[in-house]
């Protein structure tokens, strides 16, 4: 069983580098795992797969769209596709792709999406998407991760590569502490108990993980005893832990680096409005673009630092 | 070599399917699906190695992906001929709870179908990564894609025409039906496509032509363009027109999305003999 003590940086790496490792991880499993790519094989960080497994690698060109059918058709055949790009490429530029050759079509496809959110950081908005997880959430039958560090990531994508189906995978650029043990199971829709308590649930997807654990220290420090809940998989929801610790806690907090609409805290809802319905708040962009700026300058600007999730706990406490 | 006569036959069979099947719902293309019955049934009755007892990876068979889905008809009906599934489910399509959707899909588990279609553009993208995993596989059968002239406007489709020739897919290959017609009217006047074999002999295709009418030559050039290993994929260029086997249907777009009513059903079956028994 995890807790807060336990959940230590021991450096830090960016949960794309925990991709690269993962895939590389993942073709020595499998040998049918193809990776494709559209201009972007640099900042997938995946040169240990590309280069020990050449004939695996697809470069599509600026070309997601058919990139995304390409992915269909190896899948078809009965390849493992990773299909990678930023994940603005891969989600809004490309939806009715997804849609109709991956999602309706059934297709083994996984969705590997770099540089999700507002900690892409300096390119500024046109690449930050905060949409992603709620236009993948929407589409039936997929299947959507988002790993919290290196860690997960890496073991993310090994478990996406044995499961089968479409599988949106949403990860990030910048260097992130890395604190989930190395040997921890990844189980795609088995949310990861972080730390036990009694007072408030934080759920948190991504990034917003680590902040959740930083805001969730501070409040043990005042005397707040947290569940502190780290939901990777947003679909399918473990409806069951979900619903468990709100019985528990009787109020929660969801923490995502994507827009109040449709993401983790939107799946939350759903949730429990319907079988325990709990007083919630959210750490998620504030219906917003983003803007340029450093990784963590913006996760302050926008609302989504330690000091607001730490808010956001004692606002829903008092809501009680 | 070809017994003409019996694809003849066939495909006259496929196109009282076509206009019966519409008929019987009251919605579908049946412009469209009539200028195809010959290169259907062609495909599947004298050039494609396949097996209808359906395989959705096709290891060791050839592969055909429609891309404008809009054609389901012509479709269904060589499919089920083909014995991929029961002549009978003709009468279901368009129908709720029936595998025979206004569009295809993989869906309902419809044999012979691998993927969906209907927004158009995207099989050529799914054959490139079909004609992709057989070369990584040593599989050296050929992968066919339909599409339409007006689904040529679409922007993934010149990705995808970009895509082939880089990666040298010569067990590609791409048919275009150049039968000039869309739904606002003539290609022409819509958004006019200019030469489709000066544009794909550009992005490194080989480009061969046929005129769809003529099923001598049009068997002929398929069995080609399947047989050519020489590092490029083919696309040709089919010349066929809407309506095909129906007087009152040729060579207008007027019947693209239009079912025929009692009268014209009952002019249209006169022109086409029953050959395999209808549904």
């Amino acid at each position: 069983m995890l807790s807060l003590d336990k959940l230590q940086s021991t450096g830090k790496k960016a949960t794309r580098d925990g991709f690269g490792a993962g895939l590389k991880a993942a073709g020595d499993q499998h040998d049918n795992v193809v990776m494709l790519t559209a201009d972007l094989r640099g900042s997938m960080k995946s040169e240990d797969f590309i280069t020990t497994y050449p004939d695996r690698f697809v470069q599509c060109g600026i070309s997601e769209a058919n990139m995304m059918g390409v992915a269909a058709g190896l899948a078809t055949a009965g390849k493992i596709p990773m299909a990678t790009t930023f994940a603005n490429f891969a989600t809004g530029r490309v939806y009715d792709q997804i849609r109709q050759s991956i999602a309706y079509s059934h297709k083994n496809v996984k969705i590997c999406a770099s540089h999700a959110g507002l900690t892409l950081g300096e390119d500024g908005a046109t690449h930050q998407i905060l949409e992603d997880i709620g236009m993948m959430r929407m589409l039936p039958g997929m299947t959507v991760i988002n790993p919290a560090d290196y860690n997960q990531t890496k073991a993310a994508v090994q478990a996406i590569a044995n499961h089968y189906g479409p599988v949106y995978l949403r990860f990030g650029r910048p260097g992130w502490p890395i604190f989930i043990p190395e040997e921890q199971e990844f189980v795609i829709g088995k949310a990861l108990h972080l730390n036990e308590g009694s007072d408030v649930t934080i759920f948190a997807t991504g990034h917003l993980v680590w902040n959740a654990v930083e805001a969730a220290r501070e409040l043990e420090a005042e005397g707040i005893s947290v569940d502190l809940i780290n939901i990777h998989t947003i679909k399918p929801l473990d409806e069951a832990a979900v619903i468990a610790s709100a019985k528990k806690t009787g109020a929660v907090v969801s923490c995502e680096e994507h827009n109040k609409y449709g993401g983790l805290g939107s799946a939350i809802a759903e949730c429990l409005s319907k079988s325990l319905p709990t007083p919630q708040e959210y750490v998620a962009t504030n219906d917003t673009f983003g803007e340029s700026g450093k990784a963590t300058e913006l996760l302050e600007k926008y609302g989504l630092g330690v000091k607001d999730v730490v808010a956001a706990a004692k606002r829903v406490i008092a809501r009680k | 070599m070809a017994d003409i006569q019996e694809l003849q036959r066939i495909a006259s069979q496929v196109r009282r399917d076509i206009i019966r099947q519409v008929y019987l719902c009251q919605r579908g293309h049946p412009g469209g699906s009539l200028g195809y019955a010959y290169i259907f049934v062609e495909l599947y009755f004298e050039v494609m190695k396949h097996d209808p007892s359906f395989n959705m990876k096709a290891e060791g068979e050839d592969v055909f992906f429609l891309s404008n889905g809009h054609i389901s008809p012509v479709w269904y009906s060589t499919l089920a001929h083909a014995g991929y599934f029961p002549v009978k489910e003709l009468a279901t399509f368009r129908n709720i709870d029936s595998r025979l959707q206004g569009h295809p899909t993989t869906h309902e588990g419809l044999p012979g179908v691998r993927i969906a279609s209907g927004s158009l553009g995207q099989g050529v993208s799914a054959a490139c990564g079909m004609a992709m995993a057989k070369k990584m596989n040593g599989d050296d059968r050929t992968v066919f894609v339909l599409t339409g002239d007006g689904e040529q406007q679409e922007g993934q489709i010149w990705e995808a025409a970009l895509f082939a020739p880089h990666n040298k897919l010569d067990n590609l290959v791409l048919i275009i039906d150049d039968n000039g017609q869309q739904i606002d009217g003539p290609t022409e006047e819509v958004l006019r496509m200019g030469s489709f074999a000066k544009k794909y002999e550009a992005f490194g295709w080989d480009i061969m032509t046929m005129d769809g009418n003529d099923m001598v030559a049009t068997v002929k050039t398929l069995k080609e363009a399947q047989a050519k290993r020489n590092g490029k994929p083919t696309c040709i260029v089919m010349k066929t027109e809407m309506g095909q086997g129906v007087d009152f249907m040729v060579g207008t777009h007027k019947w693209h999305g239009k079912a025929p009513n009692d009268e014209q059903t009952e002019i249209a079956l006169a022109q086409l003999e029953e050959t395999l028994g209808d549904f």
